[in-house]
């Protein structure tokens, strides 16, 4: 049976369309993940699959509830982790693991011991009795994660868990999970901007655009779906926009997109293309710092589904909202 | 229903925890109806004397001290809606709708807080004016009746301060809408002098005004001759509307919910 069930699902803000039938499944005990520009709708999914908010039409269902009409089951079977943090800062960490254990109808020594199984699982045993203000943010996004799994979910929503941290917290946080996935047999649902992040936890994913997914499957799927070889070029000057438009009429070169200084792009050989690309920009006089090729990684598979459009909609995702989508 | 009182209880518990966390916070909850009493305790000395008198007792002190634990509930009242704000601004309060906690708890435990800080800082100013020589006429019945209207004043309010601050959501518009709303409450009541003596449409005026209702309930029980039909009347108001702001209160939650 499939944990979570996502059919058709739209949502409308005034006049932002931020679900446009989004649709996938999620089967119990995996890790799956979302990606997608700014905007793209991942957190609005989140919201309604975690019963924040309801969909303006089509059916979404978790742990086989519908989120509609039996959200309070929903709430029972579910960990929510949000984007930004509802930790209460006022609190200590010990005290906000009581209180939402609480809420999710837990009493006694049960949840006294489950909170200090959760302190020491997250790594926070010492500092559960400190108030969460003095927190690192890493210690507060494991304590965020600890109010998700109190009350042992069957699924879990994680909305950007490592955005923030450093790379060192981002790999504990890594480890954590992974651990917690095992450990807790638990369906996690992952949203994520970071692609390194995706591919070492998702068994499956989908890359979402404008509030619709563009694909869908596992990271080697999605990685050998782009046939050729990634070439990517380091540019001496900033006349991006003419390389790119040099480089994407060349014979053999699939598809060009730029990057900042960088020119990525994806080829039928990279043995061929190389050296032709690299007379081209010359022919040109665009300077060139590096070149490298490699198989496509899951960056070139999400630069392929969104990269056409991703200038247009991190735009518009900024004028719609500037920036932190949390829930308000 | 349990359910809701329950969760209501965990959410006070809370709020309260945390405030305990606040030395200065606490300090000023203690000091600051003392500094009410004695500051207008000292300037208004001398009104029971005027002529038309209405003030019921030559001891200001004791016209005023029921009147000073109504006004200070009330401006309490009037800032409760900023914790719901900063439990909103800081994702506290969304992080609890993904889980099954009754929402009504969410908003009633706000009132509750407020009212019950209300109500004991209307005991320390009362054992203040007890000090300063107010003798209170009714007794115990009378502190009860007192304190009963400092808990129904702050959740009237307390109850419009949270429906305001769930519809601003800003907290400078909500500090503007408090004062727009408290001081001409405050001044347009018999709280600092008697009723006789302001301005005819003032009196009009100061029927229709909670605060004032609240005042003349806590002052019947102090002084003698006590009118307890009016005491009961003007409590049954408070009480009405408590129930009548905490439901706008509920429905701009709901309001609140839908745009999330
Ligand atoms: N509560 C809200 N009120 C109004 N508009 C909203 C709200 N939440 C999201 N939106 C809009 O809906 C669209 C999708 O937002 P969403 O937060 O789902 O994107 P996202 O994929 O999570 O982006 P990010 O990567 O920036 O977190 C955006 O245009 C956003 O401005
Ligand atoms: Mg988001």
């Amino acid at each position: 049976m499939d944990a979570i069930v996502v059919d058709e699902l739209r949502k409308r803000y005034s006049d932002v369309r931020a679900l446009e039938g989004i649709t996938f499944g999620v089967r119990t005990g995996e890790v799956f993940g979302l990606l997608g520009p700014n905007g793209a709708g991942k957190s609005t999914t989140v919201k309604v699959l975690a019963t924040l908010t309801k969909p303006d039409s089509g059916r979404a269902e978790v742990a086989g509830r519908d989120v509609v009409r039996e959200p309070n089951a929903v709430r029972r079977a579910i960990g929510y982790v949000p984007q930004s943090s509802g930790v209460d800062r006022d609190a200590t960490g010990r005290e906000n693991l009581m209180l939402q254990g609480r809420v999710q109808g837990m009493s006694g020594r049960a949840l006294e011991s489950r909170v200090g199984e959760m302190l020491e699982l997250l790594g926070l045993a010492e500092a559960g009795d400190r108030v969460v203000r003095g927190y690192s943010g890493g210690m507060k996004r494991r304590l965020d994660v600890g109010l998700g799994l109190v009350h042992r979910p069957q699924v879990l929503f994680l909305d950007e868990p490592t955005t923030g941290l450093d790379p060192e917290a981002r790999a504990a946080m890594w480890d954590e999970l992974e651990r917690l996935a095992e450990g807790e047999s638990l369906t996690i649902l992952l949203t994520t901007h970071y692609m390194e992040e995706a591919d070492e936890l998702a068994d499956r994913l989908a890359i979402v655009s404008r509030g619709r997914v563009v694909v869908e499957g596992t990271p080697e799927e999605l990685k050998q779906s782009l046939r050729g070889e990634a070439v990517e070029v380091e540019l001496g000057d900033g006349r991006a926009a003419e390389a790119e438009a040099v480089v994407a009429a060349l014979d053999g070169v699939l598809e060009a997109t730029v990057d900042g200084r960088r020119l990525r792009s994806r080829v039928a050989s990279g043995a061929r293309a190389i050296p032709s690309i690299l007379s081209a920009l010359e022919a040109k006089g665009i300077g060139v710092e590096a070149v490298t090729t490699h198989r496509p990684s899951l960056d070139d598979v999400y630069l392929h589904y969104t990269g056409r459009e991703f200038a247009a909609e991190d735009e518009q995702g900024r004028a719609g909202d500037s920036g932190g989508n949390g829930p308000r | 229903m349990t359910i809701a009182v329950r969760h209501t209880w965990f959410m006070v518990g809370r709020q309260l925890r945390n405030l305990m966390r606040e030395p200065i916070w606490i300090a000023l909850l203690l000091v600051q109806p003392m500094v009410w009493l004695l500051l207008y305790g000292q300037l208004f000395k001398r009104v029971t004397h005027l002529p038309g008198g209405g003030f019921g007792t030559t001891s200001y002190i004791t016209f005023l001290a029921p009147a000073i634990v109504i006004m200070n509930s009330f401006f309490g009242a009037t800032w409760s809606g900023m914790a719901m704000i900063s439990g909103l601004d800081r994702d506290v309060l969304p992080r609890f709708l993904a889980t099954p906690v009754s929402r009504i708890s969410l908003v009633v435990s706000q009132i509750v807080r407020s009212a019950l800080i209300a109500v004991i800082q209307g005991a320390i100013i009362l054992l203040v004016s007890l000090a300063l020589g107010v003798r209170v006429h009714t007794g115990v019945v009378g502190w009860v009746v007192m304190l009963t209207a400092a808990a129904l004043m702050n959740s009237a309010f307390a109850g419009l301060s949270q429906g305001i601050a769930l519809l601003v959501r800003k907290e400078a518009t909500m500090i503007a809408i408090a004062n727009f709303i408290g001081l001409p409450l405050f001044f347009l009541s018999s709280t600092l002098i008697s009723i006789r003596q302001i301005p005819h449409w003032m009196q009009i005026a100061a029927k229709f005004n909670p605060v004032n209702w609240g005042v003349i309930a806590a002052r019947e029980v102090v002084l003698p001759g006590t009118d307890w039909n009016s005491v009961g009347f003007h409590l049954a108001l408070l009480f009405a509307l408590s129930v009548a702001t905490a439901a706008f209160a509920t429905w701009t939650f709901r309001a609140y919910q839908r745009t999330i």
